[in-house]
């Protein structure tokens, strides 16, 4: 069986002195973890082993030794060095050493109670222990519910190190018994901007929790909930974005320390995301108010609106006159179109009613942009559903109108063949009619039948409008879902620090001499970007549409009013 | 001790197999496809060139110019890191595991470890891929609920397409490696 040692390269330099880590026996392998130097008594050090294992639950014990004679090779080193394995008895006994500056090291392993006595091979492989210490690695998907027997054999490794951390927190300058060589030695490394964060981050969460509950107080208040406001908070994609921030912030300033690498990345995305949402909502109310841009956007924003409803009008006469080629019947059309051109009358002079406040208004809700960018794109929605308001009850019109009509038509048909439909059984059934209802009803099917382009037409159009406004409304949405659900931290994470999320690892093979071990070099294969998005996307609570293509168009056919976006939160009906 | 073969890809280009044995578990096959001609470079250059300067003899706008050459940039940057790969290689290393490395014509190398557990084995399959009959090597990996079933097929060589007397080669080789961990005791 081939034997697997890993080797952390920092301690290639290291003086002679046994090797201490943990013996893998199921895959024949041996993850080397530190250096122990002379002197040492050996009890002292099975002690400290002894410690190092009941606090990380790891089995660290002496491995074997290892020899870096700077002069010639020694005898008297070589035997001592047996001799240890001796007093501290592991199989197999492990002895690596090194002469000089020579990359080629020769491995033996001593067995004392093995059966068959052959020379088995040794792997030798190099890996970089502060990488290894701090990668996270990511099992495929598939993979990811099995138990801990059915660990790869890499996660055991990687598990082994990040587990050890504790044994790496003695350096050369500590004053115990034991000398140590490993990535800390030459001094642990510690950062006083991250020390100052994290006694600062206590209160400043405590300071959160306090204000957050006082702002769900107020909004989880009676006042609230009356109807007509509790309808108008479910109507606006603002209050929706907010709520979904505020539970964000419940998040982030939780007292509770993070359970698992998920957890943490979490909180940290949220941070991040939120830190830049409102970055970029700061820097675009600097650039609204700069130059007084807002009044200036306040001020081409009645006459934008005028100019839709001219062009409505426009459209309308269009249609009451013959469009494209069309011949309508004159008194119908006549009717809609002075109905519909009284409703933009009408439109307009609220309009022009709400005008000298109109600046005031969208003074103030343009401050509500340092909330974030994506609570100034939901405020921008929510002003477009409402300047299109008029389309959108023309709309409802149209599709009533045609509803009622197709509806009195099928029924009308059924009655022209002479059958019904029975609402007990759910089904059509024959029916006999008096004369004068035949009569009645037959004339009623061919007045619907000869009014239907015309009605149809109206339809049409203002299904049109409507949805050219869905569509403007669900690009923003889908900007908003994009920038709430994007991982921001984990992605600079890849970008930076690449080896702290790993997808595997990925082996090199290093120079070779005849007769000695095989050397390889183990680095860090980091997960690829489409994976750190996928594996840490924050959920949202997203848009998406409610039906599919089929019904969508059964629905538009049939007249039945049409809310293509649905809520993730939304009861289904 | 390293060896280079040539051979023939299934589309009739000239691809070369070095194999490198590092020591008895250890063995690295690489196929090296042809590299990027200097030939087809210049012909999609000039192409590129000759409509957009056509395109600008109509229209007068010279923004059609500085339009093209930066698409054939951008395009050929494109292309070198994401699409011509130079040489792709099988690492073999008994008890650990198989990698599998593409190396593209910009450096870039994008490498996948299996280990050694996961693998079932390494066989040649056929496809009937339009008219044609392909031979592609694979590795099977284990599906860890059922012992006999496979669970995934991971092609190799894909991009350099070899014929079969080049998969053969490789297929040896790996089997060589293989079979010894079955013959391999198993640690007591």
């Amino acid at each position: 069986m081939v034997l697997k040692v890993f080797f952390p390269s920092c301690c290639s330099s290291a003086d002679s002195g046994i090797l201490i880590g943990r013996w893998i026996s199921e895959q024949n392998s041996a993850v080397i973890l530190a250096v122990v130097h002379f002197p040492f008594i050996p009890v002292q050090v099975k002690q400290y082993l002894g410690e190092v294992q009941r606090v990380t639950k790891v089995s660290v014990s002496v491995l074997g030794s290892w020899s870096n004679s700077k002069q010639e090779k020694e005898e008297s080193l070589s035997e001592f060095l047996e001799d240890l394995g001796t007093i501290f008895c592991h199989e197999p006994w492990i002895q690596i050493s090194k002469e000089g500056d020579s990359k080629f090291w020769s491995c033996s392993t001593l067995q004392k109670h093995s059966k068959n006595p052959q020379e088995e091979e040794i792997i030798l492989v190099y890996y970089d222990q502060r990488k290894v210490m701090l990668s996270h690695l990511h099992p495929p998907l598939d993979t990811a519910g099995q138990g801990a027997e059915d660990a790869s054999k890499l996660s055991a490794i990687f598990d082994t190190v990040a587990r050890s951390r504790v044994l790496f927190m003695t350096d050369r300058y500590d004053e115990g018994p034991i000398k140590l060589t490993h990535w800390q030695s030459d001094g642990v490394e510690a950062s006083i901007i991250v020390e100052l964060m994290k006694q600062a981050s206590v209160p400043a969460c405590m300071l959160l929790t306090f204000l957050l509950s006082l702002v769900s107080g107020i909004c989880r208040s009676r006042v609230l909930k009356f109807w007509p406001l509790s309808f108008l908070w479910s109507k606006l994609s603002t209050c929706e974005q907010l709520g979904h921030r505020l539970q964000h912030l419940q998040v982030i300033s939780s007292n509770k320390k993070a359970q698992n690498q998920n957890q943490l990345m979490r909180k940290a995305n949220i941070f991040v995301s939120l830190l830049i949402d409102v970055a970029l909502g700061i820097l675009l109310m600097s650039w609204l108010y700069r130059k007084n841009r807002i009044g200036h956007l306040a001020d081409t924003l009645i006459p934008v609106a005028d100019h839709v409803a001219e062009e409505l009008q426009d459209l309308l006469q269009w249609l009451m006159g013959a469009p494209a080629g069309l011949k309508m019947n004159r008194a119908l059309d006549q009717v809609l179109g002075r109905f519909f051109l009284y409703h933009i009358h009408l439109w307009i002079s609220y309009i022009h009613l709400l005008s000298p406040f109109i600046e005031m208004i969208l003074w103030y809700v343009g401050l509500s942009a340092c909330l974030g960018l994506t609570v100034a794109l939901c405020i921008l929605s929510d002003i477009i559903a409402l300047l299109t308001f008029h389309i959108y009850c023309f709309y409802v019109y149209g599709a009533r109108l045609y509803c009622l009509k197709i509806y009195g038509l099928s029924s009308l048909w059924r009655l022209f063949r002479g059958k019904k439909w029975n609402v007990l059984r759910q089904r059509v059934d024959s029916c006999s009619y008096d004369l004068d209802q035949l009569f009645i009803g037959t004339l009623l099917f061919t007045i619907l039948l000869f009014l239907l382009p015309t009605t149809a037409l109206y339809y049409l159009v203002f299904t049109l409008l409507r949805l050219l406004v869905v569509i403007v409304q669900g690009l923003i949405h889908l900007l908003v879902d994009l920038i709430d659900s994007l991982p921001l931290y984990s992605l600079i994470l890849r970008l930076c620090r690449s080896y702290r999320l790993a997808a595997g690892v990925k082996f090199r093979v290093l120079e070779q001499q005849d007769g000695k071990p095989l050397r390889l070099l183990m680095q860090i294969n980091p997960l690829s970007y489409g994976g750190v998005v996928q594996t840490y996307r924050l959920p949202t609570y997203s848009f998406y549409p409610r039906d599919s293509w089929a019904s969508l168009c059964k629905k538009l056919f049939l007249g039945e009013l049409i809310y293509p976006w649905k809520h993730k939160g939304e009861k289904q009906n | 001790m390293a060896e280079e073969r040539r051979f023939r890809s299934a589309s009739g280009a000239r691809i070369a197999l070095r194999r490198r044995q590092h020591s008895a578990s250890c063995r690295e096959l690489a196929v090296r496809g042809p590299r990027l001609q200097l030939r087809s470079l210049s012909a999609a250059t000039s192409a590129v060139w000759l409509a957009a300067y056509g395109l600008f003899a109509l229209s007068e706008n010279s923004m059609v110019l500085s339009a093209a050459i930066f698409i054939t940039l951008i395009g050929l940057i494109i292309y070198l890191h994401f699409v011509k790969i130079d040489q792709e290689s099988l690492l073999v290393i008994g008890s650990l595991g198989i990698q599998v490395t593409s190396s593209y014509a910009s450096g870039k190398e994008s490498t996948t470890f299996i280990e050694m557990g996961q693998v079932k084995d390494v066989v040649i399959n056929e496809a009937i891929h339009m008219q044609k009959v392909i031979y592609y090597l694979c590795i099977l990996l284990q599906d860890p609920e059922d012992p006999q079933g496979v669970s995934e097929v991971v092609p190799l060589f894909q991009s350099s397409k070899p014929r079969l007397d080049c998969l053969i080669e490789v297929y040896k080789s790996c089997q060589e490696i293989l079979e010894q961990r079955k013959t391999a005791p198993q640690s007591s």
